[in-house]
């Protein structure tokens, strides 16, 4: 860059490796590409350790066998592989269950303190599609173990952290991301991150939508960034609406109540008093389900004869299942199902301190947000926007996307989980690929040379961040509301076609005004031009999931449509693959599923 | 529907003033579903950390009619209405802006403490083993969510500005998890009395009170931390046989 060309003004910063995002794909990363030898760069939203890892809650799905020495990755990877409808990317799920024991061991050795079974070891616990007891956690609060444990080993690896810190683009260098520019939230000042190789750590996209378990962080920004950038996103019509957010009072609609809960005893009902899990099990399931309650309580208590209780299913069926409840005039007095884990005190005598210990932020969260002892009363649950399962396409072994010099891991890829991910996939997701994300970054790296930035781009993307404060006009909010109200109401967990084509209509009206939206204030911490920055991505990320929802003419996963029910074997062999093309424009193309080796297919087979 | 008027401190390092606003409060609201409200409404510059809205991040952390609270865990059904509530950042750190405030010290400060040194591993497969009963406590003080409430409310910090002398008791809870980790064989306990000026904490337990995670800061972590500092530093036996080592 010539400082004479330079008409902006912004600070340089030069890394062999920038990684964009510090929750736990992107700490785990960094922690990876540093430990290679590299410089690295880390870039986030909030401040360090707020990230939404944080607030994970089940724990992290890995075959230790600690519990159940019948586990083996492979029973892991058929598990995720059922899960996910088997539209997965199967390398990536083998990867993931065969890395993901060393990579929880790792976390013991970095400091984490993770609940004991009696013999010392790591406890693991029952969650939703998992054969065996497999999350390995510490109460319900093992993101933030998670979390801080990364952070405090990585804040000692000499990473430079460059915290409230948004990206607003991608520099390249021809066909190469060279970088990212960004500015500084507390000063508003731009920044350019020069780098060999970037690394995509974003998270998720659910701020799309009104009801959402995620935080105002959640804006797609990694998804948008890279399709902007010409990579190629695929399943993005996979949303997952976690089964169980609380649904009042209204202010907390949304926040997330976890699968621990079900793992731990605690059973749905509707109004009528009757647990609706039994009436409707999918034939995949049925020889994992117990037919009776007594079957299914054994089982969360660790009898091996047991098979798991139907509230354990899939959380795409089990969303569904409370939205057929509700619909048909069997919900809770504010809309939602009861989440009953009081009940167990019939069958401990120590019920209500079992429960206070197991699920101690689940106690709290209710007593204060909602004036309810979960070990007395039932708690009213919905579902909540939580999870994308679309995301960057990468390369399984080293998370390249099909931009050279772009990675991407944790949510904001995608591959591992398929049509739905299995709860407690997610952390372990992370690690997994987080990890291999900073190595091949790093490798990357070495192996190419810095680039050149184009000041132009940056320039015009600079002057393009500052137009909202020269115009009058609509302030960001109202926007942004707008779009979560018609992501959620047209594109959500149930989905028909005229209904998304309305959504698409609306999303382009809302993408002209959110580039005539004016700010006020200075560029000082001001929330509202930030909202509007953020604005562009939400709207990329939601163009997306509708076009490649109204794509998928089936149900499938978390995918459901009213209008085509019912899975299609045709369907089952094609991921949709969104991309911009020549004229700016966002194309949806099918492209086959990627063939399954032998050895895998057999794994499949033998675990059915 | 009824309202409320919020006094909320607008300005930065340089100065600024209180200005009221009003918003309708509804069924189960918290404190920083109204300070959103008003900021989606009619202040849109103004500036507030949050993130997970369910007291897990310690982001949102402020003083509301003067006591230093989690916005998101304080719900306005416990806040007087017939008067403005006053919302004004943390006083124990420099302002950024509104209810922003420069936390970056507590960060220094993490960083100087010696991290987590494990004993080699147990077992061949590299692991380790721990009982249950042996880690409580350990759990006890990782449940911290960093919001740095204890530090804003703690006296040798707030109002004598120690920051140069004293961790405060968010760094000395995360001292104590690992000198009580049971794997962990690093020595922090001469550290603690110097540089991180354990000494200066008169245990007043206001760190205690202030905590949304309900750690028992005081007695848990800062007594048995001193009782260390005393035992191996000013205890007359030691010191003696110290002299002849």
């Amino acid at each position: 860059m010539t400082a004479a060309k330079q008409t902006m003004d912004y600070q340089t910063h030069e890394h062999d490796v920038l990684v964009i995002g510090a929750g736990g794909a992107g700490l785990r990363a960094a922690i990876e590409a540093s430990a290679a030898d590299v410089s690295v760069g880390l870039v986030c939203k909030s401040l360090l350790g707020k990230a939404h890892t944080v607030m994970a809650e089940g724990g992290m799905a890995a075959s230790l066998g600690n519990v159940d020495d019948r586990d083996a990755w492979s029973v892991h990877f058929a598990d995720t592989m059922r899960g996910g409808q088997y539209m997965n990317n199967a390398r990536m799920a083998e990867l993931h269950a065969k890395e993901a024991p060393d990579r929880v061991r790792e976390l013991e050795a970095w400091g984490a303190v993770f609940d004991r079974t009696p013999d010392g070891r790591i406890l693991q616990r029952n969650f939703g599609g998992h054969k065996y007891p497999r999350l390995a956690h510490v109460g319900d609060r093992t993101g933030l173990e998670m979390i801080r444990t990364l952070q405090d080993h990585g804040i000692h690896q000499g990473i430079d952290v460059h915290m409230e810190c948004t990206v607003l683009t991608l520099l390249k260098d021809g066909e190469r991301v060279i970088g990212a520019f960004a500015y500084d939230r507390e000063r508003g000042r731009f920044q350019v991150f020069h780098a060999r190789a970037v690394v995509l750590a974003t998270g998720g996209i659910g701020k799309a939508f009104r009801i959402t378990s995620n935080s105002w962080e959640y804006t797609g920004d990694g998804h948008a960034l890279a399709y902007d950038a010409g990579a190629d996103l695929i399943d993005m019509e996979f949303i997952q609406f976690h089964p169980t957010g609380m649904v009042w009072p209204p202010s907390v609609r949304g926040i997330l109540v976890t699968e621990g809960v079900r793992g731990e005893g605690g059973v749905l009902k509707n109004k009528d008093d009757h647990r609706f899990m039994f009436d409707d099990i999918p034939d995949l399931y049925k020889n994992q389900t117990a037919d009776n309650e007594d079957e299914g309580w054994r089982y969360t208590q660790g009898d091996k004869e047991a098979r798991r209780p139907p509230e354990l299913l899939t959380r795409d069926h089990v969303a569904r299942c409370i939205v057929r409840e509700v619909r048909e005039g069997r919900g809770s007095e504010h809309g939602g199902v009861y989440l009953d884990i009081a009940w167990i005190k019939e069958r401990l005598s120590n019920g209500a301190e079992h429960i206070k210990k197991k699920l101690p932020s689940m106690y709290h969260q209710f007593k204060q947000l909602a004036s309810i002892d979960i070990t007395a009363e039932a708690m009213e649950v919905g579902p909540t926007t939580h999870y994308v399962m679309g995301g960057v396409r990468v390369d399984a072994d080293t998370q390249m996307s099909s931009v050279p010099g772009l990675f991407a891991a944790g949510e904001c890829a995608a591959g591992l989980h398929g049509a739905n991910r299995l709860g407690g996939n997610s952390l372990s997701d992370l690690l997994v690929f987080g990890r291999r994300a900073g190595e091949y970054a790093a490798t990357f790296a070495k192996e190419h040379d810095a680039g050149a930035v184009n000041t132009d781009q940056v320039e015009g993307v600079a002057r393009r961040a500052l137009e909202p404060f020269a115009r009058e006009g609509e302030g960001p909010y109202k926007v942004q509301q707008e779009l979560q109200g018609t992501m959620q109401d047209l594109v959500g967990i149930v989905r028909q076609d005229d209904e998304m084509r309305r959504a698409l209509d609306e999303i382009a009206k809302l993408r002209e005004r959110a580039d005539r939206v004016a700010v006020i204030g200075n560029r000082e911490y001001n929330a509202g031009w930030h909202t509007a920055l953020d604005l562009p991505h939400l709207m990329t990320v939601s163009e997306a999931v509708t076009r490649a929802a109204i794509e998928r003419q089936e149900s499938r996963g978390a995918h459901f449509r009213e209008d085509h029910l019912g899975k299609d074997e045709a369907w089952a062999k094609i991921n949709l693959v969104v991309r911009k093309v020549g004229d700016g424009s966002m194309q949806v193309v099918r492209e086959p599923v990627p063939a399954l080796p032998a050895e895998l297919a057999k794994i499949i087979e033998e675990n059915r | 529907m009824k309202s409320a008027t919020f006094r909320i401190w607008r300005g930065n390092a340089e100065g600024g003033e209180f200005k009221d606003y009003s918003t309708e409060i509804s069924e189960g609201m918290v404190v920083l579903d109204a300070v959103l409200q008003i900021q989606a409404a009619e202040a849109n510059d103004l500036a507030v950390r949050w993130n997970c809205k369910a007291g897990k991040c310690g982001s949102c952390s402020a003083e509301v009619n003067g006591n230093p609270r989690l916005m998101c865990m304080t719900r306005m059904d416990t806040v007087p209405t017939d008067q403005p509530i006053t919302i004004e950042p943390m006083q124990t750190f420099p302002s950024i802006r509104d209810l922003v405030t420069d936390v970056s010290w507590n960060f220094k400060v993490k960083q100087g403490i010696p991290p987590f040194t494990p004993r080699p591993a147990d077992a061949p497969d590299g692991t380790w083993r721990m009982q249950q009963r042996d880690v409580n406590r350990v759990q006890e003080f990782r449940k911290c969510i960093e919001c740095f409430l204890c530090q804003d409310v703690c006296h040798v910090l707030r109002d004598h500005r120690k920051h140069g002398e004293f961790i405060g008791p968010r760094f000395l809870v995360y001292a104590a998890a690992l000198e009580m980790h049971p794997l962990d064989v690093a020595d922090r306990v001469e550290a603690l009395a110097e540089a991180d000026g354990i000494g200066y904490c008169n245990i007043t337990k206001c760190c205690t009170k202030v905590c949304p995670e309900e750690i028992t800061i005081t007695d848990n972590a800062l007594i048995p931390l001193k009782e260390r500092v005393v035992d191996r530093l000013y205890d007359p036996i030691s010191k003696l046989l110290r002299l002849f080592r």
